[in-house]
């Protein structure tokens, strides 16, 4: 009678696989988790496979490989059996700098992730379900921390903050800072169109304190957007970082990606033909990047799930059409013969 | 066994249209009262105020003015956090008022836990399946770990009453609690309240605009139009022999096979735009009165001399 | 019960119900997911000439797939899976709904069969004025007309469902619900239609205004003497307005039979469930709420 039996079908049957999410609140395990993780697709399969790869490099990779620092005679080399990816110009390892690099490059994207989704969180969530002056004052905030342009500002900062002072943390706060403003009015927006649930005006009518409704009724729903800003601030904390490190205002007391690239540009890499200086750093974070991507299309599909179906649809509603056309074939032949 | 005194309610919302604010008056000095083992139904089109009464009841919003007195058998006031314990509410959607990411027991037990009705773990599992055969949902124990939308709109619907009860309530807002389900369930539904009713002797507010529930589900209706109160008395008295010219345009207006065909092509004799909401009649009292507060008070003090 | 229902629909076949002005045959709509539903199974019906017939059921039931199939508006993955939907022309030549090509079904649509839709505010575009969107559709549909004819049919049809001329400047968010509706309707029988179909027009509106554009419905449909397919879920209702009603349940038409036959004894337990799930207005109470009756799990799905 009613069509509810058609959904009834829980999508859970055919999750599986681990999701790049933050962690949540830490409330018990319930059924509702599992509709929060993607659908194993081949496109999220290939993006877990390239994050965790590069992550597990970041992370064994320096305990494995000799100094990077070391400087040796055999300056420029390509690619060899001692060195895979060959030496710099002063004959450091470029396989044991990559490493380095891209443990220095996590690091500030997980910084950065970390940071700038508890600030959106807080700016765009809180703000949105406490309603009147508090959002309005939260929403004028996050609106002019959205037109802060993140690169003048750090230059700005590296004017004032001595270079040797300037550490990875510093960089890491600049650019959350600058970067949380716009998932805060995405939360916002969200959390907006969640709050005016009925579920949620129930839950404050049987007496549900505030920060409950926050965290177990309005939170759980808007995890994968959560999930989808945190993949996205990490991978623009990455690429901002190796921009503004390849203009020389890095991090000085450790090691990315960018820094990497500023020093391969520095020793003319590119004129003198030593791609396997520039091609790896450059292809670490182009890897880490599509890998986050693809992570986020298929968080995407959570929180739109017409998306999942968008291509399985197309597919059933094509075959719909042929074979109503061919039913009016049919009849038309029928018609013609008689 | 709790009693509702609702004196005075105003209730206006300020509407900006850029610069200027306007000011919309949603509740114009509503007064009713709810007692134990009665329904009321409170009738009207969307916009007359119905369920802003409803969300002031059940602490969503503040009142303008007047006062809402809630009070136990013994006249002791119900104040503060033990309020929602006595009020709840049964929303209208239930397709909405249940978090799609949660168990149904966790919509049951969150209020059990709150409200204190249960301690330990197991207590409040065992209460949770109580409360679910309670309205019918059975076998419980598989219906309490799925999620909202393994359930039909009607079972979803029992959830929410069962909720809305799990604190104690004596008090239940049921804003139009069958409107959103199929017409086959809406029976049972209605049914299931009438029966917990009883069980509870729970004073009920049915909050509706169809008038031939509300004429057999209630005791007593309460017409309002544009936030005024414009027709009260008992169920039977207010449909079959309306006063107000509203009253009788909404009857008029209701779908009524029994009445003949002809009645949808017979023009309307009232004019939509003439009715007047300033004056109320009152079967009660058997007399018209002004809307507002003289009414209130004089249906008060006319049914002090009913037997409740 | 199959075969009463079928029977008038196999003469009307071949042409032998007078005054029909559509028939469908044996109608079966699939709606081609894992695994593939039937929305639509073998509905036959006849839709005579002025007469407006109730289509009513529950959500789910396949009333709304039904009346968008009849129209073709049904979109893939829905296919009509058999079946023969019939357009008897008032001239006198039969169109094969099913068989029209592209451009056969476009001409066809509004010209010969329009519908309402449940929400005015999705089906009309809110960023142009009234006035431009009922130009658009008789433009459209009849490129040879002057500007003026254009502004003076605009004017004619809503003054026919009862809105102000001047309302013809406004934009669909200006309007009242029930103005919405009525534009709506207007915006149907623009091109003189021979069948109008209306899916649930006025659930979404007071139960005052509701009655106002029934009486505005039934109105039209005696002066200008076009069919209508009114599809809602309130029986009552239907029973007021319609002349004959098909009840559908699970995809199928179980009855179809008079109003007045409906009402004075339903033979479908379903249809009589229906009917006893509406209390009586003004009547007795009957077996409803209070009289201890039982109110079981109906829903169990």
């Amino acid at each position: 009678m009613t069509n509810v039996t058609a959904q009834t079908q829980p999508a859970a049957a055919e999750l599986t696989g681990p999701a790049a999410e933050p962690d949540g609140p830490g409330t018990r395990a319930r059924p509702g988790w599992r509709s929060l993780l993607p659908t194993m697709t081949p496109w999220l399969a290939i993006g877990l496979g390239l994050v965790i790869v590069i992550t597990l490099f970041g992370i064994l990779g320096p305990l494995l490989v000799g100094d990077p620092q070391r400087i040796r005679d055999q300056g420029l080399t390509g690619p060899s059996a001692q060195f895979w990816l060959g030496t710099t110009q002063t004959g450091q390892d470029v396989f044991a700098q990559l490493a380095f690099a891209t443990r220095g490059s996590l690091e500030i994207g997980a910084i950065v992730g970390v940071i700038a989704t508890a600030l959106s969180g807080f700016f765009g969530i809180y703000g949105a379900y406490r309603g009147g002056v508090v959002d309005e004052a939260f929403s004028l905030f996050s609106n002019v921390a959205l037109v802060i342009p993140g690169l003048p500002l750090i230059i700005v900062i590296s004017g004032f903050v001595p270079r040797e002072s300037r550490g990875l943390w510093t960089i890491a706060l600049v650019l959350a800072v600058t970067s949380w403003a716009a998932s805060a009015r995405v939360l916002r927006a969200q959390t907006l169109s969640v709050r005016h649930r009925d579920y949620v005006a129930a839950s404050r009518a049987s007496g549900e304190k505030p920060w409950r409704v926050i965290v177990v009724e309005i939170l759980p729903n808007l995890l994968p957007v959560i999930a989808s800003q945190f993949v996205f601030a990490v991978i623009a904390a990455i690429l901002g970082e190796a921009g503004l490190a390849f203009i020389g205002l890095g991090a000085s007391n450790s090691s990315t990606l960018g820094t990497m690239l500023f020093y391969a540009q520095n020793g003319f890499a590119l004129s003198l033909g030593a791609w396997w200086w520039f091609v790896p750093p450059g292809l670490m974070i182009a890897l880490f990047g599509m890998g986050l991507s693809l992570i986020n299309f298929s968080i995407d599909e959570i929180i739109n799930p017409k998306l999942k179906n968008l291509r399985r649809h197309r597919r059933l509603a094509k075959r719909a059409a042929r074979l109503e056309r061919e039913l009016t074939r049919r009849g038309a032949a029928q018609e013609a013969d008689r | 066994m709790t009693t509702v005194h609702v004196t005075d309610l105003v209730k206006d919302y300020s509407i900006r249209s850029g610069l200027r604010r306007r000011r919309l008056r949603a509740v114009d000095h509503v007064s009713l009262d709810l007692v134990p083992g009665r329904t009321v139904a409170l009738v009207g089109e969307s916009g007359s105020g119905k369920s802003t009464i409803a969300k002031i009841l059940t602490r969503m919003e503040k009142p303008t003015s007047g006062t809402v007195e809630v009070a136990l058998d013994d006249g002791t006031p119900v104040r503060g956090p033990m309020y929602l314990r006595q009020v709840q509410m049964v929303f209208q959607d239930p397709f909405a008022s249940l978090n799609p990411f949660h168990s149904i027991e966790h919509h049951i037990a969150r209020p059990l836990l709150i409200h204190e009705r249960t301690r330990t773990a197991a207590q409040t599992h065992e209460r949770v399946l109580e409360m679910l055969e309670r309205v019918n949902l059975t076998p419980a124990e598989t219906i309490a770990p799925r999620r909202p939308h393994e359930l039909s709109g009607g079972q979803r619907q029992r959830v929410a009453i069962a909720r809305a009860l799990a604190p104690g309530a004596q008090v239940l807002i049921a804003d139009e609690p069958v409107s959103m389900l199929d017409v086959s369930i809406r029976l049972g539904v209605l049914n299931l309240l009438g029966r917990l009713q009883r069980e509870d002797r729970l004073a009920v507010l049915y909050i509706t605009h169809d008038l031939a529930t509300a004429r057999h589900f209630s005791d007593e209706i309460v017409v309002l139009y544009r936030g005024r109160v414009v027709e009260r008395g008992p169920a039977d008295a207010v449909i079959l022999d309306p006063h107000h010219d509203y009253t009788k345009l909404l009857a008029q207006a209701a779908p009524d096979p029994e009445r003949g065909p002809e009645r949808v092509t017979a023009e309307a004799v009232i004019d939509r735009d003439a009715i007047d909401n300033s004056v109320c009649y009152d079967h009660f009292l058997g007399e018209w009165v002004q809307a507002g507060t003289p009414a209130a008070r004089g249906a008060r003090a006319g049914r002090a001399g009913q037997p409740a | 019960m199959t075969s009463t229902v079928q029977a008038p629909a196999a003469t009307a076949a071949r042409g032998a119900t007078p005054g029909a002005v559509l028939t469908v045959e044996d109608l079966s709509v699939v709606y081609e997911v894992d695994p593939p539903v039937t929305a639509v199974r073998g509905a036959s019906l006849t839709l005579r000439r002025g007469e407006i017939l109730g289509l009513a059921g529950e959500s789910g039931c396949g009333k709304t797939t039904l009346a968008y199939a009849v129209n073709r508006l049904h979109r893939p993955p829905a296919r009509v899976a058999s079946g023969r939907i019939t357009f008897h022309d008032v001239g006198g030549d039969d169109v094969d709904v099913l068989a029209l090509g592209d451009r056969e079904l476009r001409a066809f649509r509004w010209n010969k069969l329009s519908m309402v839709f449940q929400g005015a505010m999705n089906a009309l575009n809110p960023v142009t004025t009234v006035r431009a969107q009922l130009a658009d559709t008789l433009r459209t549909h009849r490129p040879g007309l002057s500007r003026a004819a254009v502004h003076a049919r605009s004017r004619d049809v809503l003054e026919r469902v009862g809105v102000d001329p001047a309302r013809l400047t406004s934009y669909p968010h200006e309007l009242s619900g029930g103005m919405r509706q009525r534009v709506m309707i207007a915006m149907a029988m623009l091109l003189e239609p021979q069948i109008m179909i209306m899916d649930e027009p006025t659930t979404a509106l007071d139960v005052v205004v509701q009655r106002e554009i029934l009486r505005e419905i039934v109105r039209l449909r005696d002066e200008l003497d076009f069919a209508v397919m009114f599809i809602t879920h309130d029986l009552p209702l239907l029973l007021e307005i319609s002349n004959r009603i098909a009840v559908m349940l699970d995809g199928e038409i179980v009855e179809l039979d008079t109003a007045a036959n409906l009402l004075a004894g339903a033979s479908h337990p379903y249809t009589r469930k229906l009917l006893g799930s509406f209390p009586s207005l003004s009547g007795e109470r009957g077996g409803f709420i209070r009289s201890g009756v039982d109110e079981t799990e109906e829903d169990q799905a």
